[in-house]
């Protein structure tokens, strides 16, 4: 176990102005009680809407926030109390802030890191080739950090953030911004990370394809508390999420017909397309039905949306 | 030098050396206004019968074209990052690293120190001896004691603006402290008239209980040998308190202002 937080809140004092001269304080908790344990070499998709408490937790993983009550250890360590030792066993990419230096090419910025962390040459240049070749570092390399694209910018500090080995990822929210491509060269390169299995990553987003093409483990957060913690697909099972079939007919679809183990819930253009939920029946035995009670141009099956499932959790929770 | 070190000088040196036509802008409007200073100082010498509050006419000189070059390396008047990254958010990734802020900024500043001495220090240098004739110090020993209380100059310099960047923790905007800082720094460090001009009580007062004698006045009194190597000595030894004093000062309100950050948020 790598990261291990038991009933971890945080509480901030805010004031408010009430009247002219009075005002009055009362305290918000941003995160209320979070238990979390991550094993060494998990992938961890750590979601929720904005507010939640997901970075506020990131903070208090990293060491530069203090829990105001709960136990937290990283790589066994109390982040807070030793957060320089800390510091050069966990790696943390902020989407929003940048690690390098503004002015210098990246390349000096990696030299750089290389002192501060004391990492030996060779596993230095054995960690940036194996990065640069992965992310494509090679063509802005010698470019200053201020005339990098947001895209490029992002493949710096995730290399930045790997240089010296660290046994922990922290990712917030580091697709923020970027372009499809962009995207998925983060997404392939974070799950080269995970498939070599010596980094454990906890990524935080609200880019939900992230999460579905990265994360076996989701923990979802919603007011500072954690809402559900497990695969995807238990998610799913758990709002009955229904694969869907999609058909589009060659005559309208006759009103008031209804098959076994399917519910119909769309019927457009004209009654030529209807969207049927799967409902405990498998997608070959409500084809078979449906093609023998109408005359099928074209279908597709769709898996269950992620998106709609964790709006529906966001929905329930609030 | 540990290599950290030597990394983080040459980071701080490199990032500078990007900007050209800001050098040489810098050292350009430095040299205009030596000039001027150095006209009106010696006009007020040449009426007070050649020296004015014990500086001689080229020691006037010195004081003016020195003083024009080591603005530059000082640099009183441009703040760090600091109270940026601090405004931003971004010194979370200061605080993420495995090595104190302080010393990271301190090296840096010391790069870009020896930046400004091989650009902004020498061109008004070299303008001021061709128009002016400058001040020869008659002793050897004043040129390693100059070198040493700029590099003095330079950290107590850096202390006083890191403790104006850490304000920001409390003032986000430090824009008020900053002007107040300029204004001061600037009257009270000898960049505008020399200290001695002063009530010899409001001098004594400067320079026994406060650090601005000691980011200009300090190296252009040694340079000008005023008051000779022993006077030179005790000058680099106030710095070398005021040196120590700010840099602990930097350390506790930094320990605080972290700790306000870790425990409140930010």
């Amino acid at each position: 176990m790598i990261i291990s937080a038991r009933g971890l809140r945080k509480d901030f004092t805010v004031s408010r102005k009430v009247g002219r001269f009075r005002r009055e304080r009362h305290v918000v908790s941003a995160v209320d009680g979070v238990d979390l344990t991550v094993e060494r070499g998990e992938l961890l998709g750590y979601i929720g809407p904005n507010g939640a408490g997901k970075s506020t937790t990131l903070k208090m993983l990293t060491g530069v926030l203090t829990p105001s009550a709960g136990e937290v250890t990283v790589c066994g360590l109390e982040p807070v109390a030793k957060r320089t030792t800390l510091a050069r066993r966990i790696g943390v990419v902020f989407g929003q802030r940048s690690q390098l230096w503004w002015d210098l090419p990246l390349e000096d910025s990696f030299a750089l890191l290389r002192h501060i962390y004391r990492v030996p040459e060779a596993d230095h240049a054995a960690r940036l080739k194996q990065c640069s070749d992965l992310l494509g570092l090679d063509e802005f390399r010698r470019t200053p950090v201020r005339q990098l694209s947001l895209g490029q910018r992002m493949r710096g500090e995730l290399t930045a953030a790997l240089l010296h080995g660290p046994e922990v990822l922290f990712l917030d929210e580091p697709t923020i911004g970027l372009d499809v491509l962009s995207k998925q060269a983060v997404r392939s390169f974070l799950g080269e990370v995970d498939r070599r299995g010596d980094t454990t990553v906890v990524l935080t987003t609200h880019d939900l394809a992230d999460i579905e093409k990265l994360c076996r483990r989701l923990v979802v957060i919603d007011h500072g508390r954690v809402v559900h913690d497990g695969t995807l697909d238990e998610l799913h099972a758990r709002y009955r999420s229904r694969r869907t079939i999609v058909a589009d007919l060659d005559s309208p679809w006759p009103e008031g017909l209804t098959l076994p183990g399917a519910v119909v819930t769309a019927v457009e253009a004209d009654a030529r397309r209807i969207t049927l939920a799967l409902d405990g029946m498998t997608a070959g035995e409500v084809v078979a039905a449906l093609a023998q009670a109408v005359s099928l141009r074209d279908l597709s099956v769709q898996e269950p949306n992620i998106e709609d499932v964790v709006a529906k959790l966001y929905r329930d929770e609030s | 030098m540990a290599r950290v070190q030597a990394a983080l000088v040459a980071a701080g040196f490199r990032r500078y050396a990007t900007y050209r036509q800001a050098t040489f802008a810098g050292a350009f409007t430095n040299t205009v206004f030596g000039f001027l200073r150095c006209y009106i100082l010696l006009s007020v010498a040449a009426t007070a019968g050649g020296v004015m509050a014990g500086y001689t006419g080229p020691q006037l000189a010195s004081y003016v074209w020195l003083g024009q070059g080591l603005l530059a390396v000082v640099n009183s008047w441009t703040m760090l990052d600091l109270a940026e990254r601090v405004r931003t958010g971004d010194v979370v990734a200061d605080l993420l690293r495995p090595v104190d802020p302080l010393w990271t900024y301190l090296w840096t500043d010391l790069g870009r120190a020896v930046y400004a001495v091989l650009t902004r220090f020498l061109a008004p240098l070299v303008v001021g001896a061709v128009a002016f004739g400058l001040y020869v110090p008659q002793s050897l020993l004043t040129y390693p004691l100059f070198a040493l209380s700029t590099l003095l100059a330079i950290v107590v310099c850096f202390a006083c603006r890191y403790l104006i960047g850490l304000t920001a923790f409390w003032l986000l905007d430090i824009r008020g402290v900053m002007m107040f800082w300029v204004f001061v720094s600037g009257a009270a460090s000898g960049l505008y008239f020399p200290l001695a001009i002063l009530p010899d009580w409001l001098a004594t007062v400067l320079w026994v209980a406060t650090p601005f004698p000691s980011l200009l006045q300090a190296p252009l009194d040694v340079i000008v040998e005023r008051g000779g190597t022993g006077h030179a000595l005790l000058v680099c030894l106030g710095q070398v308190v005021w040196t120590v004093l700010l840099l602990l000062a930097c350390r506790v309100a930094q320990a605080s202002a972290v700790r306000k950050l870790v425990v409140q948020g930010g």
